[in-house]
């Protein structure tokens, strides 16, 4: 069976396009057929981080209005043959989505393969309601501050209320916290919250930490995901988020301020 | 918002269309036999005369026309109205009963998706109720957090076993009884009931309220924040106790 996961945060800037092409990649590295959509029409980014900026033909709106099939649309990834990208369309806005539309594709993606990952944009408005509209799981994407955690909470409501599983009485989406941008140096001196504040106030089953890290920033300029660089704290931590998503017991890293071991790593880069 | 501003009238607006909720008491029938309706009606009517006098009605026929009872609308109304009452409305009706009632003048309702079971209203499935509100003033217990931007409504008291976020707003017209952290806003006696009190767990909340008598976050004491209280009216006056330091 597909599984559908929704990449979400309410949000902006908080790390959902990097975590949706970190899991994307990791589930296509552990062999499973993965496609991984940009709904943020208009702004598109997702192509970016992913390197396939310049193999973009046709786009998810091509689809929805029959321009392009599905199979034309999508973009094998270079780096793994089971990842497929279906990019966003940047000429346009997220009043070219539908709700039929994109269940339409979906419907059609769960065909052949196994996770759907949609990367959803900021806000609670139409593009971030039809991502997450269809999700089985929803990753939570949030940052260890105030403002972020509150728009997090509101997203969940939102998609326990608002989606097709909710409408339909369905069992609820499966919901996953990842933490990103965590500095625990700076949690120490109380700059951010901690894990616990924030588990504290979200209660919410956490997948993962994602240390704040150099190493996004040169992922992203680069067009790789995060997690295929190996030895970087942050694609790390993406390897044991997809592990443990995947059912496998992976201990909690990134936490403690006691990883001067990864600092120096990253002072060498 | 916008539509109206458009048109740039060049006197004031003297009118303006509002949404607001209304509780209204239903009056479900399950006999078709008038003398009977209007004997139980005085009898119920002669028990609070204040309560029922002018008191609007919305006439539930939909047990009454699963049991194949015949009623017409015309008569019913007039029965309704000799007890005092005042019909404003039906649902449930079959096509020619709404038919008659629109002749009457009187709105046909939809029949509410909280209460579509084929079996009386209490218990039903068990289905996790997000956001709706359900017309009878039996307990609503939530088990789901409440989180930022959801509003809850309950038209008896209501129960929540998880927490409710900031940004989030439950209401009720009895008490709210919270058995988590209190972070959002909480009204309780919403319709005046000036007996209805308020307890959580954690209270942090953002706004708490008793018949509309509130206190916002600022106002609430430090050393009541973070405990597990109650909050109820004593002469007018809001009043938050620790239900650990008091007996």
């Amino acid at each position: 069976m597909a599984r559908i996961i929704v990449v979400t945060s309410g949000k902006g800037g908080v790390g959902k396009t990097t975590t949706s092409a970190a899991i994307a990649m990791g589930l296509a590295k552990k062999g499973h057929k993965t496609a991984v959509i940009d709904f943020d029409v208009g702004l598109r980014n997702l192509d970016l981080i992913m390197g396939c900026e310049r193999r973009v033909v046709y786009d998810f709106v091509n689809v929805i209005n029959g321009e392009a099939t599905l199979n034309q649309a999508l973009i094998r990834d270079k780096n793994c043959n089971q990842l497929y990208i279906l990019p966003a369309s940047q000429t346009r806005d997220k009043d070219a989505l539908s709700q039929e539309g994109v269940g339409k594709i979906l419907d059609e993606l769960k065909k052949e393969f196994k996770y759907i990952v949609c990367d959803s944009p900021a806000g609670i408005e139409k593009g971030a309601h039809l991502a997450m509209y269809y999700a089985d799981d929803a990753f939570i994407v949030t940052n260890p501050e105030v403002s972020s955690v509150r728009d997090s909470d509101r997203m969940l409501g939102i998609l326990s209320s608002k989606s097709r599983r909710a409408e339909l009485n369905e069992e609820p989406i499966k919901e996953y916290l990842l933490l990103s941008r965590y500095s625990p140096d700076r949690v120490k001196l109380g700059e951010m919250l901690s894990v616990e504040d924030v588990q504290d106030i979200l209660s919410l089953h956490l997948l993962g930490v994602i240390p704040e890290s150099k190493s996004v920033l040169n992922a992203s300029n680069s067009g790789m995901p995060v997690i295929l660089d190996e030895k970087s704290d942050a694609g790390q931590a993406y390897a044991d988020i997809v592990d443990r998503y995947l059912g496998e017991d992976r201990p909690h890293r990134f936490i403690d301020e006691d990883k001067g071991f990864f600092r120096k790593l990253f002072g060498g880069k | 918002m916008s539509t109206n501003s458009k048109k740039k009238p060049n006197s004031t607006p003297t009118l303006e269309f509002k949404s607001s909720n209304f509780s209204v008491p239903v009056l479900a029938l399950s006999g078709d036999d008038l003398i009977t309706i209007e004997q139980q009606l005085i009898e119920k009517a002669s028990l609070a005369p204040d309560f029922f006098k002018n008191l609007p009605v919305v006439i539930d026929l939909q047990a009454s026309n699963k049991l194949n009872c015949v009623i017409d609308i015309a008569e019913l109304t007039a029965v309704i109205k000799k007890a005092g009452l005042l019909p404003i409305g039906i649902r449930g009706g079959n096509a020619q009963q709404n038919k008659q009632a629109l002749e009457l003048l009187i709105p046909v309702y939809s029949v509410n998706s909280a209460t579509n079971s084929d079996e009386p209203q209490k218990q039903t499935a068990p289905d996790p109720a997000p956001e709706t509100d359900i017309r009878d003033t039996s307990t609503m217990l939530i088990t789901q957090p409440i989180r930022s931007g959801q509003r809850i409504y309950a038209t008896g008291d209501l129960i929540i076993t998880s927490q409710v976020s900031s940004g989030a707003e439950i209401m009720a017209e009895g008490n709210i009884h919270v058995y988590n952290t209190l972070r959002g806003r909480a009204s309780a006696g919403i319709q005046g009931n000036k007996d209805a009190r308020i307890f959580c767990f954690d209270l942090q909340a953002e706004l708490i309220s008793v018949a509309g008598n509130y206190k916002v976050s600022e106002d609430i004491d430090a050393s009541i924040r973070n405990k597990p209280v109650q909050i109820y009216l004593q002469n007018q006056a809001l009043i938050i106790q620790d239900l650990l330091q008091h007996h």
